[in-house]
């Protein structure tokens, strides 16, 4: 992306018809840690990568719960994710205030596309430097939506976002067609094994990475870091098992493979019904 | 002259009473209203009279309304507040109609809704002077709660207002039961609404019967219930009873 003289503000088009502050912020999502997510047709799991500054510090806190039934996921400019988390609780409580019933998924996430449009229509403000994985429940089922700085919205089977997200994304595009009826579990090994990916190599454990969980009868809460171990030591394992070249911790691309595979034969023999 | 310049400082004299835009006593009236959660959904039934005082002063008066596809309403009390209360709804479910996502608002949310709007109006001293009772069926589930002007609100199997609820709830006590059928529930209903006809004095013999299922609200053509005044304690009241009349 190269500097122009249509850039300074939000306000300004460029004669190719872009608006280069709102693509700049979205840049800024791209710079931020991964974070994903992907849904069956009842759960939706949340994961991100957890990079604490030096070993003196505490990790940044990526993923936020909205509320039972509804969680959301950040990358890029957290403190712009703290200030939206709190916008969308206030929304979800006062939904529930005045109706007792929780706040469907998909409203919320217009209200949030709306309030990101205005901050690309009005000359005195910025456009929010943070991408949102907003997962939740609806009368309809189980539903994932990615929100943009730029106001748009989609809704998603399979997400990843933040930096090296497009190695997740690649795992993702291959594994998508048998989340829909994948169990709970099945959910959020696939979740942990797209994390991995972002990670290029480096050793996948719970300390670095952060997984949350929504699903029918199972109100919104982040795994604590005991369990997320277990599971990633009962898929490493698992690809341990299936030959030499599955080594854990080897290049990124002889993995997915072999873990396919080892997850294949594995959910056989699996050591994994802990 | 003298008339006019007095008005206004006494006006301004009163502070918040200033505001002549609240009620404070109720003018056209409707009585009670009664329901009962059946096997298919909620069977409601309202008389058509709207009081003026002790007068009787209208008679088609429709006290019960559908709102949106799920829920309907049953009004005593001030028919205008029932009105405001109608339009207050009616914006609601256009703009829950206007997200044109899969979402509607079925009758528990409408009815904490009303709460909140009950309650509050209550808070600042300016009631919308009605008792609500609101049924509805979505995704299978009935529902039937009721609000009163001053914010109190329940769920139950059968519901009453006013009268209905000294006079209707306790035959409902001993004869409703789960899995009514429509002929049963609405036979329990006439029996309750005649009840009120012969004991209430805001009463007419002009009613209506409203069902409310999955599928959708029917309220029924006004019609009379038949009575029967012979009854020998009728006859000669003063019986029992010496200077009574």
């Amino acid at each position: 992306m190269f500097r122009n003289q249509y850039d300074t503000d939000v306000t300004t088009w460029s004669p190719a018809g872009r608006l280069f502050q709102v693509e700049y912020a979205m840049e800024a999502v791209k710079q931020g840690s991964a974070a994903i997510g992907l849904r069956s047709k009842t759960h939706i799991v949340l994961g991100c990568v957890n990079k604490a500054n030096s070993e003196l510090s505490s990790h940044q806190k990526k993923i936020f719960k909205v509320d039972d039934h509804i969680g959301v996921a950040i990358a890029g400019l957290t403190a712009d994710g703290r200030v939206l988390s709190r916008y969308m609780r206030n929304e979800c409580i006062n939904y529930s205030f005045t109706y007792e019933s929780p706040l469907p998924v998909g409203r919320l996430v217009v209200q949030l596309a709306d309030k990101a449009q205005v901050c690309t229509q009005r000359s005195w403000k910025r456009p929010y430097g943070v991408g949102l994985l907003v997962a939740g429940l609806d009368e309809s089922g189980a539903h994932l939506y990615y929100n943009c700085p730029s106001g748009n919205y989609f809704e998603y089977q399979a997400f990843a976002i933040g930096s090296r997200s497009q190695a997740a994304k690649t795992y993702l595009e291959r594994r998508f067609e048998s989340f829909t009826d994948a169990s709970r579990d099945d959910l959020v090994k696939d979740a942990l094994m797209a994390i991995r990916e972002t990670l290029q190599g480096e050793t996948l454990k719970s300390s670095v990475c952060t997984i949350a969980v929504v699903g029918v009868g199972e109100p919104f809460h982040i795994l604590d870091q005991a369990t997320v171990q277990q599971m990633i030591d009962a898929f490493e394992i698992v690809g341990e098992q299936e030959g030499p070249a599955a080594a854990a911790g080897q290049e990124a691309s002889a993995e997915p493979e072999a873990e396919q595979g080892g997850a294949a034969a594995g959910e056989g023999v699996a050591p994994m019904d802990i | 002259m003298n008339f006019m310049a007095s008005k206004q400082p006494e006006n301004s004299l009163l502070g918040p009473e200033a505001d002549s835009q609240r009620t404070l006593y109720p003018y056209v009236t409707g009585t009670s209203v009664v329901a009962l959660k059946y096997k298919d959904g909620i069977l409601m039934a309202a008389d058509m009279g709207g009081s003026y005082g002790s007068t009787l002063r209208y008679k088609s008066v429709e006290r019960m309304k559908s709102i949106g596809k799920h829920s309907l309403l049953g009004a005593s009390g001030e028919i205008s507040d029932f009105q405001e209360i109608l339009r207050y709804l009616d914006e609601l479910i256009l703009y829950d109609n206007m997200w044109d996502d899969g979402n509607s608002l079925g009758p528990k949310e409408v009815h904490n809704y009303l709460t909140r709007v009950m309650y509050n109006r209550r808070n600042k001293f300016n009631p919308l002077w009605n008792s609500l009772v609101l049924g509805g069926v979505k995704n299978g589930q009935k529902y039937l709660g009721t609000v009163s002007m001053i914010g109190v609100n329940f769920e139950d199997n059968h519901v009453a207002t006013g009268f209905g609820n000294h006079l209707a709830r306790p035959i409902l006590r001993q004869e409703w039961h789960e899995n009514l059928s429509y002929e049963d529930g609405v036979r329990l209903l006439e029996k309750c609404m005649r009840v009120l006809l012969y004991r209430d004095r805001s009463a007419i013999n002009k009613l209506q019967i409203a069902k409310i299922t999955e599928e959708g609200t029917t309220i029924s053509r006004p019609y009379s219930l038949k009575t029967y005044w012979e009854f020998s304690a009728f006859a000669n009241p003063a019986q029992g009873a010496v200077g009574t009349w």
